[in-house]
């Protein structure tokens, strides 16, 4: 009401001059239109679109009554227009098609929500008749700069949220031309509660989008940025809920994500996952080489190159005419279809030509094929897995690329070494919760919680035991298991194997692989050995290929320490008068042990309570003897 | 897993003689060891004896293939020659036929080869021998039977089935389920 009252102050004047009623501002626009012709009718409306008049009466009429010719004078001086800028928004926004959202909540400051409505309806016909406005724009461009960027920024932040208000109010009064990306960071200011609960579902992701950054940004440097008043926890807690919302998590994961990963990575790591890993295969050497590979498919029409330095076997396949999955080539068994992680965990196996081997976890078979062809087609390899449906596709796999010394099981891998045991080396590849492979199973952001990330856990924990006791620590050529995941999570990777190393003789040996992160030898309350240096861990968005993690242990005995809960090998290091039973049934062993367990009694020793159980066992032991 | 019985034996080497010949001893002695074959669940398996040993050990509920799978016997008891075998009969293939790169795709989706897709084939085929199929560039597409002997396929006209479709590698994409 109120700026059509202003809008009708300020045409008044001009109309009933030519004698015609009262009309609506859209009316009035085509009235002036008729009037004066294309040239001067808009440019007369553009102001009485917006109900600036108040900014603005005196050039109006002057517009109105004499045409365009007369305006034009003072559209020519650019110079003057800028300063008056700041003061009236309201005005020179108009004619601007593109930022009349930005006007249309200034519009709504000024508290007039009918004028917005028939505003909306001008600003669509200023649209169409573009010259004079055009022109117009074109004129007041280099006043504009300014606050076009300041209406760019609004519109991306409309929310009816005072935060971004306050932000236009401030940018206001600084002018137009600062850098407005500082503006924004030192004046981010955390919305209250009844914000948060005003805003627009669904979500603007723009607004989150640009609230994330502004809040890492603060929470980068927080004592400068921080804001009176409001905790570290309140920027953190605003900051899971966008990321959340932006990103498709759940706030579990998130929270465990956040847990893991400094803020930019995390923001790394969350934008990796949206984007696929490149396609890779690997060259199946028992039937040709990569050289010979590579130019074949190239022949088809396939843009490909070597995988890196550190595969020989591999190769990244960036674009192809022909399906992948499909060419002669594939179906003569000459490569598999296999992610660039999938080729470390054997890499670091590294079995050795007429061993016997184990694979526990082997469906598809890229990881059982992988050995073989290492093996040459010589020794033993015992492929299982505890799904008959996924069996199928490794005997496929098996089959097609020509293996021949694999035998194909359907056991719980948790029957192993009462099933058979004395391998060589074992390769587990646990069933994990797949938070490293995001990309491929977008699913995994919302339908893990708490309870899948420990019963994976648990079932790790006892497949990786099985494995262990499987090995026959005194093979010549062997006694190594290799535990991997495609998992970043702690519970799944560093916790099982810190529960592997206190349960039975084994110790972390290097994986042999050069690149990749060190896991954590701590995290949050819980302490590992020191040894979990040796493991590694991949990232998409470090490394480009699935999140995964890699551990090789080496077993030294093939005895399984009894009756201790929790600190099998430390214990009885660390209290050797008390353990005469165990040191006459292994005394070489023993010896391992305490070269082994040294380290573990180093990490034993700040943990007071382990302290305690130890006298308390060591005071049973001799009832034991 | 059991060993074949005398009749069983018969019937697969058979099948094997039509596309490998006499050459079936060589599969069954190689230098690297001894090799044999082995029933399991109606399918003939080929696996050498130190395999053997480790299979013998797996329950037989849980063993789903022991070595690499020859092909089944139906439930007439007629040996069906599956394409896994494929590897093996290759090097040791008497009578071979080589297919155009155009209908290459074409046998691979499980057609018969047409006298229009034929490169170049072994002299002296008997019609319905069983014959090996390969690409140009020498690498085993699957098995087949021809339909007309050498002699004949020189005359007959384009589109004229020469090699009767068997097995072929497509089938590794096609019928991946029924492998096992």
């Amino acid at each position: 009401r109120g700026a059509r009252g202003r809008l009708t102050a300020a045409c008044l004047p001009t109309e009933p001059e030519t004698g015609r009623k009262k009309l609506s501002s859209h009316g009035r626009k085509r009235a002036a239109k008729r009037r004066l012709g294309a040239g001067s009718g808009p440019a007369g409306r553009s102001p009485l679109g917006r109900g600036g008049g108040e900014r603005e009466p005196p050039g109006q009429t002057a517009r109105g009554q004499s045409g365009f010719s007369d305006g034009n004078s003072k559209w020519l001086t650019p110079a003057k227009a800028k300063k008056t800028q700041p003061k009236g928004n309201h005005v020179e926004l108009s004619s601007d098609g593109e930022v009349e959202e930005g006007s249309w909540e200034m519009e709504e400051e000024d508290g007039s929500s009918e004028e917005m409505v028939d505003d909306y309806g001008a600003s669509s016909s200023e649209e169409e008749e573009l010259l004079p406005i055009e022109k117009a724009a074109l004129k007041q461009k280099p006043d504009r700069e300014g606050l076009s960027e300041d209406d760019s920024e609004e519109e991306e932040e409309e929310e009816a949220e005072e935060a971004s208000k306050q932000k236009m109010g401030q940018k206001e009064e600084e002018g137009p031309d600062l850098q407005l990306n500082l503006d924004i960071d030192e004046q981010f200011k955390l919305p209250t509660s009844e914000e948060i609960e005003k805003e627009d579902i669904p979500p603007d992701l723009h607004v989150i989008h640009q609230r994330i950054q502004g809040n890492m940004e603060v929470l980068q440097d927080f004592g400068v940025k921080r804001e009176e008043g409001r905790s570290r926890q309140e920027y953190l807690a605003l900051l899971r809920r966008d990321m959340a919302a932006y990103y498709s998590y759940s706030d579990f994961l998130l929270t465990k994500l956040m847990d893991i990963f400094p803020l930019p990575e995390l923001v790394k790591f969350l934008e990796a996952n949206e984007v696929p890993r490149p396609v890779t295969i690997r060259t199946n050497t028992l039937k040709t080489r990569r050289r010979d590979l590579a130019q074949a498919l190239i022949n088809r029409g396939v843009n490909l190159d070597p995988l890196g330095k550190w595969s020989k076997t591999g190769l990244v396949i960036y674009d192809s005419t022909v399906p992948i999955g499909a060419t002669p080539e594939y179906l003569a068994g000459h490569y598999m279809l296999q992610g660039a992680s999938s080729l470390l965990p054997v890499m670091a196996l590294a079995p050795q030509e007429n061993e016997r081997i184990l694979d526990m976890c082997c469906a598809p078979g890229g990881k059982t094929s992988y050995i073989a062809q290492l093996m040459k087609n010589t020794g033993m390899i015992l492929a299982n897995d505890s799904s008959a449906d996924r069996l199928r596709s490794v005997v496929g796999n098996l089959h097609r690329l020509g293996v021949t010394n694999a035998v194909v099981s359907n056991c719980d891998g948790r029957q192993f070494p009462k099933i058979l045991g004395g391998f060589d080396r074992v390769l587990l590849d646990a069933p994990c919760s797949g938070t490293g492979v995001i990309s491929k199973d977008p699913a995994v952001k919302t339908n893990k919680d708490e309870m899948d990330i420990l019963r994976c856990a648990h079932l790790q924990k006892e497949l990786i035991l099985s494995a262990i006791d499987s090995v026959n620590a005194a093979s010549e050529t062997g006694g190594y298991i290799v535990y991997c995941t495609c998992s970043i999570m702690v519970e799944e990777n560093e916790w099982v194997v810190d529960y592997a190393l206190k349960k039975r003789n084994v110790r972390l040996v290097a994986t042999g692989l050069d690149f990749g992160k060190e896991g954590f030898t701590r995290f949050k309350d819980r302490r590992f050995h020191p040894s979990l240096k040796a493991t590694r861990r991949f990232y998409p968005h470090t490394h480009n290929m699935d999140g995964f993690f890699i551990a090789k242990f080496k077993k030294f005995s093939n005895a399984i320490p009894q009756a201790q809960k929790d600190e099998g090998p430390a214990v009885e290091a660390a209290a050797p008068p008390a353990v005469p039973d165990t040191v006459t049934t292994e005394p070489p062993p023993k010896k391992k042990k305490l070269e082994g367990s040294k380290a573990d009694q180093e990490q034993k020793l700040p943990q007071p309570a382990l302290k305690k159980k130890r006298s308390l066992q060591a005071q049973r032991r001799p009832l034991k003897a | 897993m059991r060993p074949l019985t005398e009749a069983e034996t018969r019937a697969v080497f058979e099948k094997l003689g039509k596309y490998i010949g006499e050459n079936i001893q060589l599969l069954v002695e190689r230098p690297d060891g001894t090799y044999c074959f082995r029933l399991h669940r109606d399918r003939v398996y080929y696996l050498s004896e130190k395999l053997l040993k480790l299979a013998a050990s797996v329950p037989r509920e849980s063993l789903v293939a022991p070595g690499t799978c020859f092909g089944k016997f139906t439930k007439s008891q007629k040996f069906r020659l599956s394409v896994t075998a494929l590897d093996f009969l290759a090097p040791y293939a008497k009578y071979k036929v080589w297919v155009k790169p155009g209908s290459e795709q074409s046998f691979l989706y499980g057609n018969h080869v047409l006298k229009s897709g034929l490169g170049r084939i072994t002299e002296n085929t008997a019609q319905y021998q069983g014959v090996v199929v390969y690409s140009m560039a020498d690498v085993p597409l699957g098995f087949g039977v021809a339909a007309k002997s050498t002699q004949e396929c020189r005359k007959v006209d384009p589109l004229a089935i020469v090699v009767f479709h068997q097995a072929d590698v497509g089938e590794y994409v096609r019928n991946e389920d029924t492998l096992t």
